[in-house]
């Protein structure tokens, strides 16, 4: 019998040989990937049991972890309530923490990066709990304040950047939300808040400001001009442009108005600078059908459009459709058919501008702290591209000060202040009035913000009012709690 | 190296087995004292008490077979208490984490079972002076055995807990006879296999190079696979079924050498299990959880073994510690899912440790099974060692997705007085067995325990 036997041990040395393998692909193999799943309540509960790092904005903490005697030792919570809702997202027990840096910036925050290693190591010598690293916002309080003030109760987003570095100074989306009672340790009230969140017809938890994308309307303009001038069809602000009542478009039916139903200038021309102060469409329509689709899409990229960009929040990519025929170039050079763009790319299409033609990427985190105190990363500037030679940048700066000084955008004047800017009124539905959008910097001869600002359905149809009414006021509001 | 002086007077190991039991009481009372540092930053107060006892229970028993077994294999009691002793540990730390404390602990009562369990070995290891008697109690067991199995079925005795019918309560107490089944069968399978191996072995056809057995031989299998069915389909207990036509047939195996018993074995299985499968949405449920325990609809059905994967996870290669971790979270965390809430808080090196400990306790056993002289004997001791390893690889298996999850108790670890019972006669019996395995030859073969075997041999074949 003890050849059986002896194969018998085989048997049971391979039943055992099955568990060790098992227990290995589950403990070592699979256990990151076990941990990461969003029902497993122990990596919850784990991350509750550390102290999470601060979100830290200009040193006030806009997130932060607070002891208290509950089974979750530390209550997450938002000191500044809504203001910073769509940038910080939430941390609750009862849903996770799905969106803005909560989500992102997790494993900096939890504790659990690999940049943390070195500390986690220590920390597992000397038996302490790795504390999760503090994140240092590139946000100014006063711009960020300013935008939320300036927004009121419109729907729309803010972003402003520093165009020298492409650090995010304000990132303000409407409707906000309170990530407090969500992330409440009381499991049923956080749970009716988050009901509540999904179910709001506004969204209010999405971050607008890199989240939703919209048509730019005649803000994209400047990028039409960008790519005219960049291409030679234009040499100067003062070269001479078609500007009829009526720009009639081959190979279709459907001509490209002026909103005004006049000429932009005598003899159906004007020139360009003229052109931009008054938002004239048949010129910049006229600028896209010379130019065709893929050149204006080619000078979108260099701002960045169709770049997925990680600030670390995930930026929605902008786009320029591709093999656009003739109408449709023309319709997309004032920034209507299918050009989508989120508020942040139109901030760096102005922060670009503003910067000699140099578009910087953008960051959102200054600096990551440890416990300890110990810097692990910086925000460095960084060149995305150079988007447009200098000089292109010059004349189009020279033209977007005259929007403000004498055309559509004088509500954002800023006394003893050169404000570049452009207007924007960007149809999307039919039966809703159109979106206003002001894209501006200041001081145009030395930028130090440059802003975007979109209010949804806040213009007026047939009119750009709307952008120099609306949106232009919160530009300024923005630019100045930045300049002062 | 065996030497002729060693053949003629092999060292009893009885000093080593002292050691290697120092050694594993002082890893359980480390482990002990580091759950009551982590959870409540102090060293238990009945320390001193406890730790006496669980030390003096092992010395005992050392003292025991020291006494009765001199020549028993000196791993297998060593190892034993460290797998009781840790399950103690696990079970004392979920009463600490659900705020049970002294006699309302399910650790108190677990601890009484460990006396009660020592106290049936050395019952058995005074009581039963040759294994070999045991052969005169073979259908008496097969009958006790299928009383305990069927006891379940009895209505107004069986309760029905996690699905499965497997369970008997008598006032207070709970019981799973299947456990002591085991053992019974065991010695059955063996008493009856070492009297028709002959014949089930040599007689019938060859086919594709095995030699099938004749049909008139086909009755004890098929008696075994109607029993493991009625487990089935009475119980609904895949686990008990499997654990016990597995062990039939790897006896049957190991007594006849013919490979064709696998085959056959495992045909009639995979029948029971098709089976099984199309007829009990139970079945299935468990084969959709452990296929994907993580869909949506998997954790709406139930979500134990999801939080006991997670648990692993979460322990990682080192494991949170013990009394860091969060074991309790899982369901069933100190019988069914004991495995995991170790591995958590040990980490893969400590499951890997215990994991290693069963084998090297089923190696030992297989060891023993290969020493032993009789027939008997060793069919006895492969059963044993077989029923030990498969049930842990059935259990742990099924917590750590190599086969469904079927409900078993973790032999040793696991809360519940019937297994630890059952598992400490199994002890008792392997040492036993492995005391006659080592023991040098008697001068003269007119001992008792010979003529008790000659007696048997006759009695058998009268039963014939």
């Amino acid at each position: 019998m003890n050849t059986p036997i002896r194969r018998l041990s085989v048997l049971i040395a391979a039943l055992f040989a099955a568990l060790l393998v098992a227990s290995t692909m589950v403990q070592f193999v699979q256990a990151k990937s076990l941990d990461a799943m969003a029902a497993n309540k122990r990596t919850l509960l784990d991350n509750y049991s550390r102290e999470r790092g601060a979100i830290v904005v200009a040193d006030q903490n806009i997130a932060e972890s607070v002891k208290v005697s509950d089974q979750y030792e530390w209550l997450r919570t938002y000191p500044q309530g809504k203001l910073y809702s769509q940038i910080t997202g939430f941390y609750s027990y009862a849903v996770g923490n799905p969106y803005g840096l909560e989500h992102v910036s997790d494993d900096l925050l939890s504790g659990g990066s690999d940049s943390l290693f070195v500390r986690r190591v220590t920390d597992l010598l000397t038996g302490r709990q790795t504390a999760g690293a503090t994140l240092d916002l590139t946000i100014d309080p006063k711009a960020q304040a300013a935008a939320d003030q300036a927004l009121g109760n419109s729907r729309g987003a803010v972003v402003a950047l520093d165009p020298q570095t492409g650090a995010v100074l304000a990132m303000v989306s409407h409707p906000q939300y309170d990530p407090n009672p969500i992330s409440s340790h009381d499991l049923k009230k956080a749970a009716t808040a988050w009901d509540a969140l999904r179910a709001d017809p506004n969204k209010a938890f999405l971050n607008r400001g890199i989240s939703e994308l919209y048509p730019p309307g005649s803000t994209f303009k400047v990028v039409t001009a960008a790519a005219a001038l960049e291409n030679g069809i234009v040499t100067d602000e003062n070269s001479v442009v078609p500007g009829p009542a009526t720009l009639d478009l081959p190979l279709t039916d459907t001509n490209l108005p002026n909103e005004t139903g006049l000429p932009c200038g005598p003899n159906n021309q004007t020139t360009l600078i003229h052109a931009m102060e008054i938002s004239c469409n048949t010129a910049f329509g006229s600028l896209g059908l010379d130019l065709g689709g893929e050149k204006l899409r080619a000078q979108a990229a260099k701002f960045g459009f169709g770049d997925s960009l990680q600030i670390p929040l995930r930026v929605t990519p902008s786009s320029v459709p591709a093999e656009l025929n003739a109408p449709q170039a023309a319709q997309s050079a004032i920034g209507q058919y299918d050009v989508l763009t989120t508020p942040l790319q139109m901030a760096m299409v102005a922060a670009g501008i503003a910067n000699g033609g140099r578009v910087m990427t953008p960051y959102l985190i200054q600096s990551v702290r440890t416990a300890g105190l110990d810097v692990i990363e910086t925000g460095k500037p960084s060149e995305l591209s150079q988007a447009v030679s200098a000089r292109t940048a010059q004349i189009i700066t020279t033209m977007m000060v005259a929007v403000v000084d004498k055309g559509s955008g004088a509500r954002a004047q800023i006394s003893g202040v050169a404000v570049a800017g452009k207007t924007g009124t960007a149809q999307h539905d039919p039966d809703k009035p159109p979106h206003a959008w002001f894209i501006s910097f200041a001081p145009a001869d030395n930028p130090k913000v440059a802003v975007a600002v979109v209010v949804e359905d806040g213009g007026v149809t047939g009119s750009e009012i709307g952008g120099g009414r609306v949106a232009a006021p919160i530009a300024r509001a923005v630019m100045e709690a930045v300049l002062r | 190296m065996i030497t002729t002086v060693e053949t003629l007077h092999p060292p009893t190991r009885r000093g080593l087995e002292l050691v290697l039991l120092i050694i594993a009481v002082a890893i359980v009372l480390l482990a002990w004292v580091t759950v009551d540092l982590n959870r409540n930053g102090t060293v238990p107060a009945n320390i001193v008490p406890v730790a006496g006892g669980f030390a003096a229970l092992a010395l005992i028993v050392h003292l025991v077979v020291r006494w009765r077994a001199a020549y028993a294999d000196p791993v297998l009691l060593p190892i034993v208490v460290v797998l009781n002793g840790l399950g103690l540990v696990m079970i004392h730390r979920l009463d600490l984490a659900r705020g049970r404390l002294g006699v309302d602990g399910d650790a108190y009562r677990q601890l009484i079972w460990t006396t009660l369990g020592v106290v049936l070995a050395i019952v058995v290891i005074i009581g039963l002076r040759d294994h070999r008697l045991l052969r005169r109690y073979t259908f008496i067991s097969l009958a006790v055995g299928i009383v305990l199995l069927l006891l379940p079925l009895v209505p107004g005795l069986g309760r029905t807990v996690n699905g499965s019918r497997i369970w008997i309560s008598l006032g207070p107490f709970s019981f799973q006879p299947g456990e002591f089944a085991k053992v019974a069968l065991t010695i059955f399978f063996a008493g009856y296999l070492v009297q028709t191996r002959d014949v089930l072995s040599l007689a019938g056809k060859k086919v594709l190079g095995f030699t099938f057995p004749r049909g008139r031989d086909l009755g004890p299998i098929l008696v075994a696979w109607v029993l493991a069915l009625l487990i089935l389909v009475f119980q609904k207990d895949l686990g008990s079924a499997l654990l016990f036509f597995g062990l039939f047939v790897a006896m049957l195996y190991v007594a006849t050498e013919r490979v064709s018993w696998i085959v056959i074995g495992l045909l009639l299985f995979a029948l029971a299990v098709a089976f099984a499968l199309s007829s009990f949405a139970h079945f299935q449920v468990r084969v959709d959880l452990w296929l994907d325990p993580f869909s949506p609809s998997s954790l709406a059905m139930s979500d134990q073994l999801a939080k006991g994967l997670w648990g692993m996870a979460a322990g990682g290669l080192t494991g949170s510690g013990l009394g860091a971790g969060r074991p309790w979270m899982t369901p069933f965390a100190e019988s069914d899912f004991i495995f995991p809430s170790l591995a958590e808080e040990l980490g893969l090196v400590g499951a890997v440790g215990i994991i290693i400990l069963y084998l090297i306790f089923c190696q030992r056993g297989v060891r023993t099974a290969l020493g032993v002289r009789d027939g008997f004997g060793k069919l006895l001791a492969i059963g044993l060692s077989f029923s030990v390893a498969f049930q842990m690889f059935i259990v742990t298996g099924g917590v750590t997705r190599v086969i469904p999850l079927t409900g078993l108790t973790t032999p040793f670890m696991s809360l519940g007085g019937s297994s630890l019972l059952a598992n400490w006669m199994i002890l008792a019996l392997l040492l036993r067995i492995s005391d006659q395995a080592r023991r040098p030859l008697p001068p003269a073969s007119d001992t008792p325990a010979a003529d008790a075997a000659a007696a048997d041999v006759t009695q058998v074949v009268k039963l014939r």
